[in-house]
């Protein structure tokens, strides 16, 4: 009986043992992640870190294109379907997925004082913790500066305007047979900073949305112009339909254009890419009549409400958010940090090279000159609403179907519809 | 001789085991058939015979039919039917609301006419291509060419390729830098830039359609053309019968059937159109080559505002569209059998 009982005891123990170390095992948490760059592998080493410290806990990293964030996510999310985190760039649009982390971080006043302004991004409504910016961006332009110097051009300087630099890009082009002198990269997001610097106001006085103005009627008649006598290459905006993106990048490390205009998001794969091919050169954003401005912006890892699993997914984020992670992160991707503390304190980057250098000072220091109303724009949740609406119209308008006139017309009534369509 | 007696025998055997094998694997369905044959009588058993495949179809089309017309009569952006707001016929009240039918740009919601022009343009046109197309390798492929197998195999390859890969093969030869316009170059032209030119958007989305398909149709009709007795042409040829009056008076009316056919499923597919269009040329330039299906998905699954309500509504109206044509064929067929 003795044995039986002992032998009884030792099965249970073994059984109990055996039960303990699958459950350790059982929590799995899945990210979706787009790569601009080599993010995604620095990432990776901070998740096997994390696995370390936490062997109950197992992160799959989903690599998917960034097409699938922005057009599948969402309607996995709307099913309750998702991930339990993501790296997103529509920030407030999707913020009623998001998960609020407060009570499963460590301590919220560290997640205020890091990330504060960005915070009210992912919740435009509310003082939710949902997560952190993987980087902020700011859109400009790039240049190929040994296009300018091939071609004997000087470079617009300091306080250069968007006609200044457009004539400039035409002569190069010129000289130099380059198929494209200008590009910018086939988003709303992009023409907004450009359109806010011609003194578009994006809001009526009651806070509204009103994209529709004398600011963004002057540089749409630019951009119009521009397509019409070939600064700017029909083939990018002119060759497909509604709002899809399409970015210029593929082109400039070609040194098929002379001018891109995009963002800091860039300056990892040109640094990869093109290296010291020729000199690529981000220079501050061309002025207009009302500023000289770019827009703000980023992506941001969030948490979202779905997860099975909202206490690991809070020990996770907390983890990632922690000041040496992020300082190894942006400093190995190359990102602008969206961190308050490492902003101020500096990232060491890992780059010796001086053009991705020399991106990274000017579009950090393009932080303090952008306007207002771009934050303002970047801040309002449905602001891809404005974007599509401005780039499918306008891309119409370019390829001849509407005039401009009506191009204007039918943006308004795109916003409306679809705000309308929002708020049943 | 005794050895090869003995195989027989066991073969025979093994054969007659089998055989029991068969018989009494089908006799466990005999005691429910006769239980359920009981119950609805035989003139109810076919429908117990078809009831796998209706169940397949009913939960494939006819739920989700059922799903996107109600979804129709919705609105907002919320997914499930029970969380959306009932708008009765709203939605196509808005599709519908046009001050001249013939110019989308006074249409309220231009893009859904400008989808349904494209298309009937694109349907038109690649339609007729393909099916002369098809015709005329049929019928060269009919005759005793050498190399007729290989050339059969050649014109059926793109039906087997996907149409994604189909249109990022013709996406390479097309663009600025691609084979055809290096070709161009080559021989003291200029660069043609395909996919900014309305015009030339639309014919390489037609010829890429067919090219993709045509093998598929070219195959049906080349069977109508084996099907055709010989003895027909070997009696137009005793009598002296020019080959145009043989293709007029017998290869045609012959193959009339299989060309029906043809021109019915090149239809729907055609007003179907997406996939290749859409890797080809984005639907651009413009809305140049952005058909009613691609309009559907804009509208329910790309645009920040996700309009379900509007995409069932479009939806609706397409079925109805495929729905019409498939009823002329059935009409279109049924006026020749009778006569």
């Amino acid at each position: 009986m003795t044995l039986n009982l002992k032998s009884l005891l030792t099965v249970t123990s073994v059984a109990a043992a055996l039960m303990a170390s699958s459950a350790l095992a059982q929590t799995e948490l899945r990210m979706m992640w787009y790569n601009d760059g080599s993010e995604g592998e620095v990432m990776q080493t901070i998740l096997d870190r994390f696995e370390a410290d936490n062997p109950d806990i197992t992160v799959v990293l989903d690599v998917v294109p960034y097409k699938a964030v922005l057009e599948s996510l969402p309607i996995q999310l709307a099913a309750g379907a998702g991930p339990d985190i993501a790296r997103v760039t529509d920030l407030g649009g999707l913020s009623e997925y998001y998960l609020d982390l407060s009570p499963y971080v460590s301590d919220t006043e560290y997640w205020e004082t890091s990330f504060g302004p960005f915070l009210n991004w992912l919740a435009p409504d509310s003082d939710r913790i949902s997560g952190f910016m993987t980087q902020l961006t700011v859109t400009g332009p790039y240049v190929n500066k040994t296009l300018f110097e091939q071609a004997e051009v000087t470079m617009p300087g300091d306080g250069a305007t968007w006609d200044d630099w457009a004539t400039a890009v035409v002569v190069v082009a010129d000289k130099l047979d380059i198929p494209i002198p200008m590009a910018w990269d086939r988003s709303g997001h992009r023409v907004a900073g450009p359109a806010i610097a011609m003194g578009a106001k994006m809001f009526d006085a009651d806070g509204n949305p009103a994209l529709v103005d004398g600011g963004l009627k002057k540089m749409a008649q630019r951009l119009y112009d521009w397509h019409q006598d070939g600064t700017m290459s029909k083939e990018l905006w002119g060759s497909v339909s509604g709002s899809t993106y399409l970015g210029a990048n593929e082109d400039f490390a070609n040194a098929q254009v002379v001018f891109y205009m995009s963002g800091s998001w860039q300056i990892p794969q040109f640094a990869n890419k093109i290296g010291d091919a020729f000199d690529w050169w981000a220079v501050p954003a061309p002025c207009g009549d009302a500023a000289c401005t770019g827009m703000p912006g980023g992506a941001a890892l969030v948490a979202l409400q779905d997860t099975k699993h909202p206490e690991e997914v809070g020990k996770l984020m907390d983890f990632l958010a922690q000041e040496e992670n992020l300082a190894e992160f942006y400093g190995k991707t190359l990102f602008i940090p969206g961190h308050l503390g490492l902003a101020t304190g500096g990232v060491e980057f890992a780059t010796d090279d001086p053009r991705a250098k020399h991106a990274l000072e000017t579009f950090s220091g393009a932080v303090p000159t952008i306007s207002q109303t771009a934050f303002d724009l970047q801040g309002y949740k449905n602001n891809r609403v404005l974007f599509n609406a401005l780039i499918s119209r306008l891309n119409e308008a370019i390829v001849g179907e509407l005039t401009l006139e009506q191009a204007y017309a039918r943006m308004e009534e795109d916003v409306a519809n679809q705000l309308a369509e929002l708020n049943r | 001789m005794a050895n090869l007696t003995d195989r027989i025998k066991i073969s025979d055997r093994l054969a007659g085991a089998a055989a029991w094998l068969v018989l009494q694997f089908f006799r466990l369905f005999e005691i429910p058939l006769s239980f359920i044959q009981r119950i609805v009588g035989v003139r109810g058993m076919p429908w117990i015979f078809l009831l796998p495949n209706l169940a397949f179809f009913g939960l494939f089309v006819v739920i989700p039919l059922c799903i996107n017309l109600a979804f129709s009569f919705t609105g907002g952006t919320d997914l499930y039917l029970s969380d959306r707001v009932y708008t009765g016929t709203e939605q196509y009240g808005f599709l519908l609301d046009c001050e001249t039918f013939g110019d989308p740009i006074t249409c309220r919601e231009d893009r859904f006419w400008k989808g349904l022009y494209n298309t009937a343009t694109f349907t038109v046109f690649q339609v007729t291509f393909l099916v002369l197309f098809s015709m005329i390798t049929a019928l060269i492929l009919n005759r005793e060419i050498r190399g007729r197998g290989f050339f059969r195999a050649v014109f059926f390859f793109p039906v087997l390729l996907s149409p994604v890969v189909v249109a990022l093969i013709w996406k390479w030869i097309l663009l600025r830098d691609g084979i055809l316009n290096a070709f161009l170059v080559s021989v003291g032209l200029d660069k043609i830039l395909f996919f900014v030119s309305p015009e030339w958007s639309m014919f390489w989305a037609v010829f890429v359609s067919i090219w993709a398909h045509m093998g598929f149709y070219t195959l049906i009709l080349l069977a109508g053309l084996q099907a055709i007795p010989p003895d027909l042409y070997e009696a137009a040829e005793m009598d002296g019968t020019s080959k145009e009056r043989v293709f007029w008076r017998i290869t045609l009316p012959l193959l009339w059937p299989n060309l029906l056919v043809v021109v019915v499923l090149a239809l729907i597919k055609g007003v179907q159109i997406f996939d290749e269009v859409f890797v080809l040329t984005g639907g651009g330039p413009g809305t140049a080559t952005q058909f009613i299906v691609q309009y559907i998905y804009n509208t329910g699954f790309t645009e920040p505002v996700r309009n379900f309500g509007l995409a069932s509504a479009a939806s609706i109206v397409l079925g109805l569209v495929l729905f019409v044509l498939t009823i002329t064929q059935l009409a279109a067929t049924r006026a020749r059998d009778n006569g």
